[in-house]
């Protein structure tokens, strides 16, 4: 009733080809951003820091692997260390030259983007968990050479701190200030990627991804859109790592940035949706945040039983909850979340009027 | 779809009902405390022993009156070691933190600028930076009693001097460090590298990857083609107990492997078995159970049924950590209520934590007598630069030596001085 097709007529290309042909989506879209861009004064300092601001960043760097991984559909398991590379970039560009911070986030993907381009070299000639392997190499690689060059690592701790981060005449100290930062680069990176996908070099990526030696064949460049799909997703994890300085940990300590951690933002694409800018952040929202509710939710179910649940068992219940809803979402869709809200969107088409 | 989907909602709705249960309000005066703790993750083993003697030193506290009258009431926050969620419960919880123990030193980092800004001071006892000893650079970080990880490194030179028979005999002697290759397994080897160069002595480090569990390589290198003499550990978790059957398999004696005071409780050694037996580790606190305060633990709180943890851990190594950590917290908090009132804050306890002393004489009144070493905080000192007990596993369990053995004061003074200066450039300021 909505949300329908019905009616709507496209009469130019430029209509036809918006992001957003639905005004209904259009509606939506606008509302969300109104709401992330309002409710950040209203929520505490708990929501900004503790919540949003990891959702957003963890969000970016899962759409930049999504971009690899989805849509080019080579394995990489190096994502945190190409965080990283954005983290120190960002940290010794703005903490010791004085770099201004946009310029520092730019520069942090770029350089991002470099490493993970000859990090992605390999792809050229393996495919598939071969792959994964070779870019496991780069994570151990990077966050090895960062550890070990002095200049880089500042020293024993292997951790950059910065001075205050202002931006022009303001300072960003408050969770507001942090929150909009990290706001405004995840919008204007995901509105570029939403566009990225449907462009020549998008397409390509997911020629790659079907049959890659097909894709060769209809002229598609594999050496060009790998090498492009690497550093593209890299320059976002550089941005991401960046953030990680800027917004959130406000210092870039090697530690955040390890094998687990890659892991964990594969994890957000696979459970988000593979090939989607949207199941990107979902995903992301699946594993920064779901951990966090259903620990709120036991702990306060545990203080309603009373002194009957031991803590460690509340502390492991946290995580078999955690694996069971993991099961569960992927049992239901397996495409992941992504997914599922198109099924919604299917189904909202009809709603309330079905005909089958 | 429609079905899952009912019963995701139900889910829902019934996570959302608990969630908003009344907490229940409890009489009294009461201190409320949220605690980092991890019961799950990778290094659980540790993680929970130090919560449960921690707890128990609150609830013991509890028992005899409280802290000033004020009964403490502590919720936990897991964090399973790891920093993202570590964050997250300091910024749910620091309205209930006036302290925060981050217990990893990933948190402790990740921490640093965000205690700063809230005004709640960590209390990072035996971990952290070691820089943070130098309290006008870091007004909101203490260690306490234990030392930071450059005066454990210089300790552990002067007791094997002692165990040579002289600092001349260090003199062309092989060390080994095995570390796990993350900020705080490489932390000791500036330290390493001075001390070599002032005793003579040869010093070499090798890496593990983390989590540290694959070392035959290594032990390779260090038994065979440096043919070390000494063998640090600075690993934490699993990476503490494999080397036991490594080392055998290249034929190193245990008699020559030291560690570092994460890799020295019953729960790193129990699973080696014979091959541990004659191993040495480092330690800030007493061992075993055999302190009144322990014992009042067992009879008070255990013996009431109302333990944080199963009665047959009480008494190791980590168990032990916990209860020191809740001894120097006690303290300081009790200092801070009689000195500044109700209510506590960050504020009050990081000046009751920056003017803490705890005396030989009050550790006798704590039942704590060579269980806590007394200590003294200045706003210049922070803690850091003491020594450590050195204790030896017999099979069952952990003999604390005679001894207590000092590091280099002005060598750790000097370091601890210069890596300050650097975070203050970083800082900018």
């Amino acid at each position: 009733m909505v949300y329908r097709e019905a009616g709507i007529y496209h009469a130019t290309y430029a209509q036809d080809a918006r992001l957003f042909p639905i005004p209904a989506d259009r509606v939506g879209v606008v509302l969300l951003l109104g709401a992330a861009v309002a409710v950040a004064p209203l929520l505490g300092e708990y929501w900004l820091r503790g919540i949003l601001i990891p959702f957003l960043v963890y969000g970016l760097a899962a759409l930049g692997l999504n971009l690899v991984t989805g849509y080019a559909g080579l394995l990489s398991l190096g994502q945190a260390a190409f965080m990283a590379v954005g983290a120190y970039t960002a940290a010794i560009l703005y903490g010791r030259y004085g770099v201004p911070v946009p310029l520092s986030l730019l520069a942090s993907g770029l350089m991002g983007a470099l490493v993970g381009a000859v990090a992605g070299a390999p792809s050229l000639r393996i495919k598939g968990l071969y792959l994964a392997v070779a870019t496991l190499c780069a994570q151990f690689l990077i966050t090895w050479t960062i550890q070990r060059v002095p200049w880089i690592s500042g020293g024993v701790y292997a951790t950059l701190n910065i001075p205050p981060v202002r931006l022009g005449p303001w300072v960003l100290d408050s969770p507001a200030e942090q929150y909009y930062l990290a706001l405004g680069a995840v919008v204007l990176l995901t509105v570029f990627a939403l566009n990225l996908v449907r462009t020549r070099v998008g397409r390509a990526w997911q020629a790659i991804r079907e049959q890659d030696v097909s894709a060769a064949v209809i002229g598609v460049s594999l050496l060009r859109y790998k090498l492009l799909a690497f550093a593209a997703s890299s320059f976002y994890a550089g941005v991401a790592g960046a953030l990680v300085v800027f917004s959130w940990y406000g210092a870039a300590n090697i530690e955040e940035f390890n094998l687990l951690n890659s892991i964990r933002i594969l994890g957000m694409v696979v459970i988000g949706g593979m090939g989607s800018v949207l199941g990107s952040f979902l995903g992301a929202g699946f594993v920064t945040l779901l951990p966090i509710f259903v620990s709120v939710v036991l702990h306060a179910a545990a203080k309603a039983a009373g002194g009957a649940v031991t803590s460690d068992m509340v502390a492991n219940l946290e995580h078999i909850l955690f694996g069971a809803l993991i099961v569960f979402f992927l049992a239901v869709e397996p495409l992941g979340l992504a997914h599922l809200w198109k099924r919604l969107k299917d189904r909202l088409r009809l709603w309330p009027f079905p005909y089958y | 779809m429609c079905r899952w989907g009912r019963l995701f909602v139900v889910v829902c709705a019934l996570g959302a009902l608990v969630a908003a249960l009344p907490a229940g309000a409890a009489p009294g005066k009461v201190l409320k405390i949220a605690l980092h703790v991890y019961r799950t993750g990778p290094f659980a083993p540790g993680g929970s022993g130090i919560a449960g003697g921690l707890e128990d030193y609150f609830a013991l506290t509890n028992v005899k009156g409280g802290v000033e009258g004020y009964r403490i009431e502590w919720e936990e926050c897991e964090f399973a070691y790891d920093t993202a969620r570590g964050v997250e419960c300091y910024e749910r919880h620091k309205a209930n933190m006036p302290f925060v123990i981050p217990l990893s030193t990933g948190l402790t980092y990740a921490l640093l600028e965000r205690s700063e800004r809230d005004q709640i001071p960590l209390l990072t006892m035996g971990y952290g930076r070691s820089d943070a000893t130098d309290g006008r650079t870091f007004p909101w970080i203490f260690f306490g009693p234990a030392a930071n990880y450059w005066s454990q490194a210089a300790s552990w030179i002067r007791y094997l001097a002692a165990r040579e028979g002289g600092e001349g005999n260090l003199r062309g002697k092989k060390l080994a460090l095995l570390h796990l290759d993350i900020p705080y397994g490489r932390e000791p080897i500036p330290m390493f590298q001075r001390l070599a160069a002032r005793f003579g002595f040869e010093f070499r480090n090798f890496p593990l990857p983390m989590p540290g569990i694959e070392q035959s390589a290594a032990w390779v290198d260090i038994a065979r083609r440096y043919q070390a003499d000494y063998v640090f550990q600075w690993n934490w978790g699993a990476s503490c107990t494999v080397p036991f059957t490594e080392m055998s398999k290249v034929g190193f004696s245990v008699e020559r492997f030291l560690g570092v005071w994460w890799c020295g409780s019953e729960e790193d050694v129990r699973p080696a078995g014979k091959l541990a037996v004659g191993y040495v580790a480092a330690n800030f606190h007493g061992a075993g159970r055999n302190y009144p305060v322990i014992r009042e633990i067992l009879e008070k709180v255990h013996g009431a049924g109302r333990g944080n943890i199963e009665t047959a851990r009480v008494g190791t190594v980590f168990y032990n950590r916990g209860v020191i950590h809740g001894i120097v917290l006690v303290e300081a908090m009790r200092n801070a209520l009689r000195q500044y009132g109700p209510p506590l804050t960050g504020k009050k306890m990081r000046d009751a934590l920056e003017a803490l002393e705890i005396t030989e004489a009050r550790t006798r009144e704590l039942g704590a007598w060579r269980f806590v070493p007394p200590f003294k905080h200045t706003p210049d000192y922070h803690g850091g630069i003491s020594g450590m007990f050195v204790q030896r596993w017999d099979g069952t369990e952990w003999k604390v030596l005679p001894g207590y053995w000092n590091p280099y004061e002005e060598l750790v003074w000097q370091v601890v001085r210069e890596q300050a200066a650097e975070y203050r450039r970083q800082r900018g300021r």
